[in-house]
């Protein structure tokens, strides 16, 4: 395999105008002016675009609404971590010839959405799980929790998913842009209503409003843009199953392939990472995701963060924007982590700032636990 | 009432789990090279590797289970996520006694976690929903 390390960055990173609750904006809104906002932010601007990612929606709508003409596309759609494949796509692309700047886009009015796409009732999912009501992503992220629990204590995996919930939200209150705007005690977790036992409301992520993009270019290219380059030191990716009932183990996701791919491209191990951005569509995903890309063993997230180890002032620095749980989630959050990620390299973080920032691991989950993304990426 | 949670529509392939399934059989894919039930059915086996993955056939399953894991929708709340569904109800994953495991419900009057015990043996029931179409669900023996 050609060795990619190195080859490109990530030279703009924004969200779309507002995020949040934001009534009146379409998908589309959302991607294009996350577009532009990340556009300008890497000193470029769409006629210097040629090469189109998103997912969720079609390049042929997306292209048009923007008003490029892209000469490479790509639309892999595989949940919320479909934002970081598209990484190691981009660099592939890129090294190849085939585009210069990619954009990669995202945009979700989760919260206030018109209309909502219906599905083929005759595929598995809706011939062999949503006729029992396994119906949004709690019930099946809910179910693997519970096996978890089986394997690990319920009580010991309780007080690590709260732990990771108070911890998260301590960071969102550091974001200006966060939906969460008040304080969460562990009492606060453990009252929190039932949505899908054995996750409290405060096990899930949020459903907000929100666009996000950024701008992957060459990494001889990226020293001429306005900003701090992201170098991608490390790019893997993969996929075990699409229905919760077909996943091999519920408590191991791809992370245990597409993490120490991604390291070992980026030549580091895990004491040389400074900020870990890990997808956090609910509690559980992080303590299945911090085992699998092996940063404890089997059963060990609760204990590896104890005693709020993950929040401010802690010596694990993880989802510092206050993640999917507390700052945004529009439904493919995995563009978000990519964002807090670059701007934390940069150091642009203010009162959130992370004192080292060399190197951050982004890892994207999506579907039902069903597909990963692992990025390394860090600044000179 | 008029039923009106999700209805499955089958497809050639899977004709026959659903037919079976209206006359109070549980129906599953076999490979004859694995040597190994499968769910969900489809006509080729999708173990890999496998020698002849065209080389499957249907068998009757025995309908006892052991329940692998569970949730409960709306507990304590009684909010269902859909239409029609009335919380709390118990989504589960069962391992059937041939081996391989499927999505359900577990049947039971007020379930609580304290109920519901990883491992407990199940047994198949059906719930007719349409003319065509009876939902394999489970309940503790
Ligand atoms: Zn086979």
């Amino acid at each position: 395999m050609t060795d990619l390390r190195k080859t490109a960055a990530i030279v703009g990173v924004d969200e779309s105008d507002e995020i949040g609750k934001v009534p009146d904006k379409s998908n589309l809104q959302h991607h294009a002016e996350a577009a532009h906002n990340a556009l300008a932010d890497a000193g470029l601007s769409l006629k210097d675009v040629d090469g189109l990612f998103t997912a969720g929606t079609s390049t042929l709508q997306l292209g048009e609404y923007l008003g490029v003409k892209p000469s490479f596309v790509d639309t892999t759609a595989v949940g919320g971590s479909s934002f970081i494949i598209h990484i190691a796509h981009a660099i592939a692309a890129i090294d190849a010839g085939y585009c210069d700047v990619a954009l990669v886009t995202h945009g979700e009015a989760g919260r206030s959405m018109r209309s909502r796409p219906g599905g083929n009732a005759s595929d598995p999912d809706p011939q062999y799980q949503t006729p029992y009501g396994f119906i949004g992503q709690p019930v099946a992220y809910s179910m693997a929790a519970r096996r978890y629990m089986h394997m690990y204590g319920e009580d010991k995996t309780r007080q690590g998913m709260a732990e990771i919930a108070v911890a998260t939200r301590k960071w969102a209150l550091k974001h200006p842009k966060s939906y969460m705007k008040d304080e969460m005690s562990f009492d606060d977790y453990h009252n929190s209503r039932w949505i899908s036992w054995p996750f409290h409301l405060l096990d899930c992520c949020l459903v907000t409003d929100a666009g996000g993009a950024f701008v992957i270019t060459s990494a001889e290219r990226a020293k001429d843009t306005a900003k701090k380059p992201g170098y991608i030191l490390g790019a893997a990716e993969g996929q075990t199953h699409g229905m919760i009932s077909q996943m091999p183990d519920l408590t191991r996701t791809n992370a245990v392939n597409s993490g120490p791919k991604a390291m070992e491209m980026a030549g580091i191990t895990h004491s040389d990472i400074d900020l870990a951005m890990i997808y956090d569509s609910f509690t559980y995903t992080v303590m299945a995701t911090l085992e699998s890309l092996g940063f404890c063993g089997p059963g060990e997230a609760a204990d590896f963060v104890a005693n709020q180890r993950t929040a401010p002032g802690g010596d694990f620095a993880m989802n510092t924007n206050g993640g999917g749980l507390s700052h945004t989630h529009s439904g493919m959050y995995g563009m978000f982590l990519i964002l807090e990620a670059v701007r934390q390299l940069r150091g642009e973080c203010g009162d959130r700032q992370i004192k080292d920032h060399n190197i951050a691991l982004v890892n994207g989950t999506g579907g039902s636990l069903s597909s990963t993304g692992t990025t390394v990426l860090a600044v000179d | 009432m008029a039923y009106n949670k999700p209805i499955p529509v089958p497809q050639g392939e899977s004709d026959v789990y659903w037919q079976n399934a209206k006359k109070g059989e549980l129906w599953l894919r076999y490979c004859n090279s694995c040597k190994e039930a499968y769910f969900f059915p489809t006509d080729i086996c999708r173990a890999i590797p496998c020698a002849n993955p065209r080389d499957t056939k249907w068998i009757q399953a025995s309908g006892k289970a052991t329940l692998y894991t569970f949730a409960i929708v709306g507990y304590e709340t009684g909010k269902a996520p859909h239409p029609g569904f009335e919380a709390p109800y118990v989504t589960a994953i069962v391992e059937l006694e041939e081996g391989p495991t499927m999505p359900t419900n577990i049947v039971m009057d007020d379930p609580t976690p304290e109920k519901l015990q990883i491992g407990m043996p199940l047994e198949v029931v059906f719930e007719d929903i349409t003319d065509e179409i009876a939902l394999p669900k489970f309940k503790p023996v």
